[in-house]
């Protein structure tokens, strides 16, 4: 996995926890900068906790000390939160979001970028997000673009894409993975609470799911 | 946050009438709810809106529900458990029994952040 610089392209806080986080982890271990942008604070997120630990306005500060912590238990120290509005991606400029993208890609020129897949998302703010790199790294001459891994999350992934182009086994790395979802308090509270009363099987289908991370590489076909 | 108190909340409403006003009005049912197929995943948001009320009600015997006559038209919110004055600002939400926030009503003299 020698890369020179990674890019991690999130819309929202805790969406790198699930699905890349171990293997964000691994470059940091093998020495290579990984820098995690990501667009908005999730402050439209609807888990305020019982008792309430937020409000509609103090929830973007929870989850900006939230994301922060996340990267620190992962070692990354290039965190670049860009400022957009959750829920607000697919409404944007979409120039705009390719100039952020762009700027950040000409600054850190790197060899790997790992995002949603467009259309795949589920969520309008990862697909936003998701096209939005894909359209800023179609705009890069062939010869000179960085590689994209991209994260499928909707059922029928493997029906319609086949299957991933790279596996990872983050089992070596779950540790801290698992401390990585748990630094996103205020999202993963519930599930936090099962993994820590063992009534997780570590054969379930959940920790299946934790331990391995996979990646389709993008395909700009020209 | 703290459970609504009906006369309460009407009070502090009442200082707000006839001023001009920003509001945040969201309702949610999250992104997520059209993965269940047989749920319709449904939202709606403004933020910082400018209003001017004449006259508020909170209604109900919890959940609660509050309406606004504005000047040329109504506005309303369904489903308010719980209330918070920051500031000045009035927020108020409706949260399901996790603690999800399903909708939310606001009120402020300055813009919103």
């Amino acid at each position: 996995m020698m890369e020179k610089q990674v890019l991690v392209v999130f819309p929202h806080p805790d969406d790198e926890a699930f699905g890349t986080a171990g293997v964000m982890t691994k470059f940091v271990n093998e020495g290579v900068p990984v820098t995690y942008a990501c667009a908005t604070l999730g402050e439209m997120g609807r888990n305020m906790g019982n008792p309430f630990f937020a409000t509609r306005e103090t929830l973007p500060e929870v989850r900006r000390k939230e994301l922060k912590d996340a990267c620190q238990v992962m070692g990354v120290d290039d965190l670049r939160m860009l400022g957009f509005r959750d829920k607000t991606l697919e409404f944007e400029d979409p120039e705009l979001l390719v100039s952020t993208i762009g700027k950040l890609i000409d600054e850190l020129q790197p060899s790997l970028i790992i995002t949603f897949y467009p259309g795949y998302g589920i969520h309008p703010d990862h697909d936003a997000c998701a096209a939005a790199v894909i359209e800023t790294v179609k705009r890069i001459p062939k010869e000179k673009r960085p590689t994209v891994y991209t994260l499928p999350i909707t059922p029928d992934r493997e029906a319609v894409l086949g299957k991933p182009d790279k596996v990872f086994d983050v089992t070596d790395v779950l540790e801290t993975k698992i401390k990585t979802i748990e630094a996103h308090r205020s999202q993963t509270e519930a599930m936090v609470a099962r993994l820590e009363d063992g009534s997780l099987d570590p054969n379930s289908e959940i920790m299946t799911f934790i331990k391995q991370e996979s990646f389709w590489i993008y395909r700009f076909d020209e | 946050m703290k459970p609504i108190h009906i006369e309460e909340v009407q009070k502090i409403l009442e200082t707000f009438e006839n001023q001009d006003l920003y509001f945040h009005l969201e309702t949610t049912s999250g992104a997520y709810a059209a993965q269940d197929k047989e749920k319709l995943a449904v939202g709606a948001y403004i933020r910082n809106g400018s209003l001017r009320f004449s006259n508020v009600k909170m209604a109900g015997s919890g959940p609660f529900r509050v309406g606004f006559k504005l000047n040329e038209g109504w506005m309303y919110a369904e489903g308010i458990t719980d209330y918070q004055l920051d500031d000045g600002r009035l927020l108020m939400a409706g949260h399901d029994s996790s603690g999800r926030l399903a909708v939310a009503v606001q009120l402020s003299y300055t813009p919103f952040d």
